[in-house]
């Protein structure tokens, strides 16, 4: 753009938050943005396709996808922004662009309905995304140990699991800490590499 | 104008006429990402405190959102209560007039120093909370 009334590059960056219905992705968000998230929603048409041409398909069903989402300013020229998927999992062109350029994911588990979270899994391994999993410990509890959840899921040994209460400010803050640290572990070690 | 967010599982039901706003365009004349981040110009501000140009409400609601304040492209739409693709071209066409700057995000998809310097600036940001 030619126009650039701050100085410095204002930049932002996402990070993803996904899993199951009623899992506490908003709540998670919630806890550590500095807004009231909000809710942002993108239309699709049941052909999923772009709604310029209506015309040509009189009374197909049009059907929003709501996403909730959080700011975190890092710093005046650069935001962070935490996006919920949606939940339905069926709409996947909203999926591919929240994922596209994002830092990377935080997958949402409950024990309890672990399957809920398998889409997503497979989802952002086929996309290479970077991702850890995190325990939502409702009440306080966990009922399985971060190791059940590891061999239940099969995620690779890299792959990071957490325990978290969504509810908390400082437990949502050290999950987002454990993924940046992760995918700069693994930047690093890719850029070290052996020419 | 903000909305009350419940994890919903059930699309919101019908929106009326969504593209009314931008007289039916659908495509915008930039692709800007959800979390790219729009700022008035001193520009824009001018041409809507003159308040002689013809831009839509919309367009001045933006320009007041943004001035002096970086908002995304999601931050607007919702506030807004207008559906993303709606948004995306009113910022656009704004864009392409000089009434706002849009600052790309940075990708992270590569693997490159760009990427992990910015990664280490969040993690510091992070451990500040």
């Amino acid at each position: 753009m030619a126009h650039r009334p701050t100085a410095g590059r204002v930049t932002s960056a996402k990070i993803v938050i996904a899993g199951g219905f009623g899992v506490g992705k908003t709540t998670l968000v919630g806890s550590v943005s500095e807004i009231t998230p909000l809710t942002t929603e993108a239309i699709m048409t049941s052909a999923g396709e772009g709604v310029g041409d209506t015309r040509q398909v009189p009374g197909k069903v049009t059907t929003t996808v709501a996403m909730d989402f959080g700011r975190i300013s890092i710093d005046r020229d650069l935001i962070l922004y935490l996006f919920g998927t949606p939940g339905q999992t069926r709409f996947w062109f909203m999926w591919d662009e929240l994922v596209r350029g994002a830092i990377g994911a935080v997958v949402m588990v409950d024990t309890r309905r672990l399957a809920d979270c398998f889409a997503a899994i497979d989802f952002f391994e086929h996309r290479r995304l970077p991702y850890l999993v995190a325990i939502n410990c409702f009440d306080g509890m966990q009922y399985h140990s971060a190791q059940d959840v590891r061999d239940a899921l099969a995620v690779s040994p890299d792959v990071p699991v957490v325990s978290c209460d969504a509810r908390s400010r400082e437990s949502t803050k050290q999950v987002l800490i454990s993924l940046v640290e992760y995918v700069l572990t693994m930047r690093r070690q890719r850029a070290g590499a052996p020419a | 104008m903000t909305a009350v967010v419940a994890e919903r599982d059930e699309p919101t039901g019908a929106l009326v006429r969504p593209y009314a706003v931008t007289r039916g365009r659908t495509r915008p004349r930039l692709d800007i990402a959800l979390e790219a981040l729009v700022e008035t110009t001193a520009r824009g501000r001018n041409a809507f405190a003159r308040d002689s140009v013809g831009q839509g409400r919309e367009q001045q609601y933006i320009a007041s959102l943004c001035d002096g304040r970086l908002q995304s492209l999601a931050e607007i739409a919702a506030r807004m209560q207008l559906p993303l693709g709606v948004a995306r071209v009113l910022i656009a066409d704004m864009a392409t007039e000089g009434l706002v700057a849009v600052y790309e995000p940075t990708s992270f998809d590569s693997n490159d120093s760009v990427g992990t310097e910015l990664l280490e600036r969040v993690l510091s940001g992070l451990r500040r909370l």
